[in-house]
């Protein structure tokens, strides 16, 4: 069975990016753009690895996060956030709020690939 | 022969300038003449024997065929996937290069200006803590260099790229681009444009400058002999002195105001303001430094004024349109206020303009003087203080800027760390 990444990230053109580096490393590539109606999508797709951009419109990462630890069935999900760089606070939020991983942008196409699959391989 | 031409390209060119057949000059460098039309055709590398053989059957020197900007597109190649983190086939890069020149050079030039607006970016990062709209206009940025990035990386690194999918990326390339420019360039013009998108009040001594701009940098309760209970009231009702540390500031500024109100009275001041500084000083019989605050903040009057401690810190900044203050960090070396500092005593004037285009001019007047009466036992303490007045558009100007950081004068002498914006026009 393909293993299968949301990307939760309202940029068309990053989506684009990644999309294609991680269709092309094996994964099946789900994508949402709007914060607001994030979780719901989350519950729907139960995807293996969750890419998380922390500035969305309607809700932020942060609180995504924060509402899926709280629910017993998304505790384990592995979740990649992307924060920027210079944005400390960022980075410690997103510690806090339970994130497995996170990447500073501007990053490669190898950091984001390597991190879903060392998340994926975390997981199994 | 363009100087940038790849190899091949050079091969065919000299071949058909010497009117050699394709057939003819492949049979001389012991090659079929279909490995030769790949080669000319850049779909093929070459080197050593082979291109030596191939330039002797040209007459002329390999160097005329394989020197040249090829090896810096594709060292600019190599670095731009490198930067992308995928490694790349020297092969592959190449043969993009040879078969879309134009684009691989537009890649390699974007990919040096994603290197600078990068390092653009990291200078500001240190702001981001404080302003918020400098740091979603920096998350916007960054989201752009990130996705040129990852585009570049994906059209240097990958060999059997589809051709639907290379102008896909192109086109991202060249979007994102635009919007990289546009973003650094909003940014600089917010950067440099004090008073327009007012940031946040984060110290004490902003909270002071919030409690005097509201009061349009005039105290009229302060004036004709107010004493220290009117000044503990003016603090206390103030709404833009939220901490201990702005409101203990916000006193002693006003309570020298209210000194400098007794010394020199407001109505006397404004009948004789014409004078100047110099004159007004000798006409009420008091330090130059007290002539140029009550100058600054009389009501109604467009001028600026900055005060300085003795190691150069900016304790007090009154904006005035035209001549931006930074907000962090040291000022311009070149103001008269620091010169001033290095003369106790000695007034310092100079018509002064900031960089660009159409400028204003501004009369700059600067004096240091000690803080406290001449004490045997303890060195003076200096502060330095500088009136900005508006100058005629044609006077002539000592050029300054606001601070090294966001000044684009390149080349100034007085210049302690590297700009972050391009150079001045002029």
């Amino acid at each position: 069975m393909d293993k299968r990444v949301l990307l939760i990230e309202d940029e068309p053109n990053l989506i684009e990016a990644i999309r294609f580096i991680l269709s092309r490393g094996g994964w099946a590539v789900q994508t949402h753009s709007d914060g607001a109606t994030a979780v719901a999508r989350i519950r729907e797709s139960r995807p293996d690895v969750l890419v998380l951009d922390v500035m969305l419109p309607g809700r932020s990462g942060f609180d995504i996060l924060d509402e899926l630890r709280a629910d017993p069935d998304f505790t384990a999900l592995p979740v990649l956030m992307l924060t920027a760089k210079g944005q400390a606070a960022d980075r410690e939020r997103a510690e806090r709020a339970g994130a497995s991983r996170y990447l500073t942008k501007p990053f490669s196409n190898a950091d984001v690939l390597d991190s879903v699959n060392a998340l994926m391989a975390g997981s199994a | 022969m363009p100087r940038g031409a790849l190899t091949g390209s050079r091969i065919r060119d000299r071949r058909l300038a010497a009117g050699i057949r394709q057939t003819d000059l492949a049979r001389a460098a012991g090659i079929s003449a279909s490995y030769l039309n790949l080669i000319e055709h850049n779909r093929r590398r070459i080197g050593g024997k082979l291109v030596a053989d191939i330039a002797r059957a040209l007459g002329c020197e390999v160097s005329t065929l394989t020197e040249g900007a090829e090896a810096v597109l594709l060292a600019a190649l190599g670095e731009a996937a490198a930067a992308g983190g995928q490694g790349v086939d020297e092969e592959p890069a190449e043969e993009f290069a040879g078969r879309f020149p134009g684009w691989a050079k537009l890649l390699a030039e974007r990919h040096a200006k994603v290197e600078r607006l990068e390092r653009e970016v990291e200078a500001l990062s240190d702001r981001l803590a404080h302003d918020p709209q400098l740091s979603a206009s920096l998350h916007e940025l960054l989201t752009a260099v990130t996705a040129i990035r990852s585009s570049t990386s994906i059209l240097a690194g990958t060999e059997d790229l589809d051709p639907a999918w290379a102008a896909r990326f192109l086109g991202i390339l060249d979007a994102e681009g635009r919007r990289l420019a546009e973003g650094a360039e909003a940014l600089a013009h917010y950067l440099n444009r004090p008073g327009a998108a007012e940031p946040a009040v984060e110290t004490p001594q902003e909270e002071v400058e919030a409690f005097f701009a509201a009061h349009g940098w005039h105290l009229p309760e302060l004036e004709g002999g107010a004493g220290p209970a009117a000044v503990d009231a003016l603090v206390a009702g103030a709404a833009e002195l939220t901490s201990s540390g702005g409101r203990h500031l916000a006193r002693a500024a006003a309570l020298r105001y209210a000194e400098d109100a007794v010394r020199m009275p407001l109505a006397e001041v404004e009948a004789r303001a014409v004078l100047g500084a110099g004159a007004l000083a000798a006409a009420f019989g008091v330090p130059a430094e007290v002539a140029l605050r009550r100058l600054a903040l009389l009501p109604e009057r467009e001028a600026g004024l900055v005060l300085a401690d003795a190691a150069g810190a900016i304790t007090f900044r009154r904006p005035v349109d035209g001549f931006p203050l930074p907000r962090h960090g040291a000022g311009c070396p070149l103001w008269p206020l620091f010169q001033a500092l290095s003369r106790p005593g000695v007034p310092v004037a100079a018509v002064v303009a900031m960089p660009g285009d159409g400028a204003r001019r501004f009369r700059a007047e600067a004096i240091a003087a000690p803080l406290a009466p001449a004490d045997f036992a303890a060195p003076p303490v200096f502060e330095a203080t500088m009136l900005l007045t508006p100058a005629g558009a044609d006077a002539s100007a000592e050029p300054v800027g606001p601070t090294c950081r966001i000044c684009p004068r390149e080349t100034c002498r007085a210049r302690r760390e590297p700009s972050i914006l391009g150079p001045a026009r002029r």
